[in-house]
């Protein structure tokens, strides 16, 4: 395959010089060209923030949505053609935020997704605040005396919710975030990406020295299936752990529950009605 | 004492009340099937509170020899199930009312007819079959066709277990015997014809009707929080999800149900949702999305009393301006205000349509009332409606945007075609990527509201009733549709005519030409500020001088808007 099947040539990108999305970026094209998936077998839905404009970056077919609503929207979109691979990818404000209940209810009907967060910890769009996932002690324009909040455990809310696939990256370690990413997009069933990703212009708590020296990987060691000890890793104080944490297989898609498709798995834009069929439940009317 | 359907009455109007629990409802349903079914028009409607158990509720049937879809005040029969739906009726009982049921339960402050219904439903077997003797009392008063009461008694029981059944269809056979003797001892005298063409037609609510014109719409895909009086068309469609391959998801609120539905529209399903006020007050960003986006999408909107909570169980036209103007920034879009079963039916198969035609929102506005009201029909045109899709299969060079004359740009899903499918909330090119030029934001704007004139183009007009010639005009949008309809017969005024609008946005051009032909305007509305009638000042030249509006609660009655309209004409 094409190894630049994914690029846009010369394209305006509007994140800052040194942005960790770049290097996400890269390593989403270089993942789903490693998979073979084409672009117009893709379909990204962002919501609204700096991370959720990669979809202009990369050549797919996608909807940018509203902020925070991305995950109904991809799940709307798998339901309707369950043969589309469809990835949800936006920040930590946005996923976490502004689309917390959805991330939530979206782990409980386990739709075949992947969803993958750009967690740098901080609003950048709308110029340094503090987001869910921010540390305590992070001053802001906004939280001028240092954010007080618990932050916000993706990765030990989605374990705790029994959600199919729960995996956190570091933004800095391409080889290793596509990798966690391949999986994420094989796996059947909802999957968690948190990607740890520094703020080069409005965070300089969590740099790229922070994250390193805050962080670790999971060795071959780590019983993947384990829950509780998935659970124990992900809310230890102070050290983040990076890998696939947890994977539940025996949950069945979203999609492939729905009596929609017991019958016929074609997806809904080929499918006709049976007139016959609605005449007769309209004269069950009688 | 007698229910006398003497020259002029066609009709009579039965009044059954009682609390939540007590199986009104149970009554409701199997009178009005069996009667329909012996050939009698039937219309049916009921009043609640927002309760499980307790309170005082009250279900409206009236029996006819000819069509009637529009409530009465008037009681002829009334059937209390206790002592607190006399009390709560009481205004509308009338010297010829005639009172039947328990004595003894109900302790009367006026005669009525004793008829022991929980003794005898005792000597069934228990008392909890009194509802279902009282169903048998009225089905005997009415002399209903015994067979076909047998046959819906254990069609409606089938789920139950045998001794169940058998026990219902002797409780309902001795209501039946209970009722015979009393019009044989002249105790109670009725007669209204029958209709034997009525036996065979259809009995649908406006719930069933919303879900079948969705169905015949090619609704694939329903996403929806419960709401009353909405529900009703999530839980129909769900009935036929298999049957019909509908994917049916009760989402976690009702942002993540209009999301869902304009994803599903941009993979190519045909999706709505269905909710009321407070649900479609969360959905605006994303109605505002599929302006922006140009996505086809689907909302029935059940109207309910607010402001914020309301009267959850009762009723009101007070969201056609939630509607008109829901989302920021400036879109076209389509709404749909349907005035019976059958343009319920159409109108929701149209909105799939539109939708797709026009890629703008389509909302159905309808309200408790109708949601909870049913009458006989002849049918429902399946034959003259049909799925129109809109899809194209992309090449490898599509823009999703491109700029049309009809503002309409061809729409395509992904994984058809060779080309990309890019939507973006922000302003976007042809190509539907970011962009903050200010050529193409004007260019764009543009193009979505051409699509305003392209909906025009082809209208749903209103519908007059009445004389040709009139001086006089009453004019409603909705569920009001048959309530001014037959108060307008009952006026027998050779000058004044109807008009009732079933597309009430964008106002088709029609409207000025029948509004200005009237001296003397008069606008119904079930609320409180003559929402319709503002919209139709702004649209049209028409000087309205006279509203009749009503926002108790509960809908207009015949009696009312007689009273009403003859103050005005």
């Amino acid at each position: 395959m094409d190894k630049n099947i994914y690029d846009m040539g010369k394209i305006d990108i509007a994140w800052c010089p040194g942005c960790g999305n770049f290097s996400i970026l890269k390593t989403l094209k270089e993942t789903l060209t490693g998979l073979g998936l084409v672009p117009s077998d893709v379909v990204l839905v962002s919501g609204i923030g700096q991370a959720a404009k990669i979809p202009h970056y990369l050549k797919c077919n996608f909807l940018n949505g509203l902020h925070g609503r991305a995950l109904p929207v991809a799940t709307g979109i798998k339901a309707a053609n369950p043969q589309i691979t469809v990835i949800a990818q936006s920040g930590d404000g946005d996923m976490y935020g502004e689309g917390g209940n959805h991330f939530m209810h979206t782990i409980r009907r386990n739709p075949d997704i992947t969803n993958i967060v750009h967690n740098n910890m901080v609003y950048g769009l709308t110029k340094e605040q503090a987001s869910p996932t921010s540390q305590p002690g992070f001053i802001t324009p906004v939280q001028t005396h240092g954010v007080f909040e618990e932050p916000f455990n993706p990765v030990a809310v989605a374990i705790a919710l029994n959600a199919s696939f729960v995996a956190r990256a570091f933004a800095g370690d391409r080889d290793q975030t596509s990798e966690i990413m391949g999986k994420a997009i094989r796996h059947r069933g909802y999957a968690l990406v948190d990607i740890l990703q520094p703020c080069v212009s409005f965070n300089k708590l969590n740099t790229h020295r922070w994250f390193k020296d805050n962080s670790y990987y999971l060795d071959d060691s780590h019983d993947q299936s384990d829950r509780m000890e998935a659970f124990r890793r992900a809310t230890k104080p102070g050290d983040f752990p990076l890998g696939v944490l947890y994977v539940n297989s025996d949950r069945t898609p979203f999609e492939e529950s729905l009596p929609a498709y017991l019958n016929n798995r074609d997806p809904l834009y080929t499918r006709q009605l049976n007139k016959e069929k609605l005449a007769d439940l309209i004269m069950s009317r009688t | 004492m007698s229910a006398k359907s003497g020259p002029g009455r066609k009709d009579i109007s039965i009044v059954l009340g009682g609390e939540a629990g007590q199986g009104i409802q149970t009554i409701e349903f199997i009178l009005a099937r069996v009667l329909k079914r012996s050939g009698y028009h039937i219309f049916s409607t009921k009043e609640y509170m927002s309760r499980i158990r307790g309170g005082s509720n009250s279900i409206l049937i009236r029996v006819s020899s000819q069509q009637v879809s529009a409530p009465v005040d008037r009681i002829d029969i009334l059937v209390p199930l206790d002592h607190k739906a006399l009390i709560r009726l009481e205004s509308r009982i009338n010297p010829e009312t005639v009172i039947v049921g328990d004595i003894t339960a109900l302790s009367p402050e006026r005669d009525m007819i004793d008829v022991p219904l929980q003794r005898i439903a005792e000597e069934v077997g228990d008392g909890i079959y009194a509802n279902t003797v009282a169903a048998g009392l009225l089905s005997g008063i009415l002399e209903a066709d015994t067979a076909v009461m047998i046959d819906y008694t254990k069609e409606f029981f089938s789920r139950k277990s045998i001794d169940i059944v058998n026990h219902n269809i002797t409780a309902i056979r001795k209501g039946y015997e209970a009722g015979r003797a009393l019009c044989k001892s002249g105790k109670i005298s009725i007669s209204v014809n029958k209709d034997p063409s009525a036996a065979h037609e259809l009995l649908v609510n406006g719930g069933e009707a919303v879900a079948f014109g969705a169905i015949a719409g090619g609704c694939n895909f329903i996403s929806s929080y419960p709401m009353s009086p909405s529900t009703a068309v999530l839980t129909n469609l769900s009935a036929q999800d298999e049957q019909f391959g509908i994917v049916v998801e009760q989402v976690e609120d009702e942002i993540s149900a209009v999301n869902m539905a304009i994803g599903a529209w941009y993979a190519g399903a045909r999706a709505m949702a269905t909710t009321s006020g407070g649900g479609f007050a969360l959905m605006e960003e994303g109605i505002s999305l599929a302006g922006m986006i140009e996505s086809p999408l689907v909302v029935h909107l059940a109207q309910r009393p607010g402001p914020a909570t309301g009267l959850p169980t009762r009723t009101e036209q007070g969201d056609l301006e939630l509607a008109l103007y829901a989302g920021h920034g400036e879109f076209p879009r389509i709404i749909y205000a349907p005035g019976n079963t059958e343009e319920a039916y159409f109108l929701t198969q149209r909105a799939f349509n539109e939708a797709d035609r026009c890629q703008v929102p389509v909302f159905i506005l309808t309200d408790q009332y109708f949601m909870d009201t049913y009458y006989n029909v002849p049918a429902l045109d399946i034959d003259g409606t049909g799925i129109m899709k809109h899809l194209v299969q992309t090449d490898p060079d599509y823009r999703r945007y491109i700029l049309t004359e009809n503002g309409i740009s061809p729409r395509g899903i992904p994984g058809f075609g060779e080309g990309l499918v890019t939507a973006d909330s922000d302003e976007h090119d042809e190509e539907g990527h970011i962009t903050e030029d200010e050529s193409v934001r004007t260019a764009m704007v543009d193009k979505r509201l051409r699509k305003t004139e392209t909906i025009l183009a082809d209208s749903v007009l209103p519908v007059l009733t009445g004389p040709d010639q009139y001086q006089n005009l009453i004019v409603g949008w909705g569920s009001t549709r048959p309530v001014i309809t037959e108060a307008t017969e009952k006026l027998e005024r050779g000058d004044t005519a109807c008009l009732h609008f079933p597309q009430v946005y964008p106002l088709p051009p029609a409207a000025s030409e029948f509004l200005s032909r009237a001296e003397k305007l008069i606008v119904v509305e079930n609320n409180a500020t003559g929402q319709f009638a503002r919209l139709l000042r702004i649209g049209t030249d028409a000087r309205i001088d006279n509203t009749v509006l009503k926002y108790s609660g509960m809908p207009f009655t015949v009696e009312e808007l007689v009273a009403k309209v003859s103050e005005i004409i």
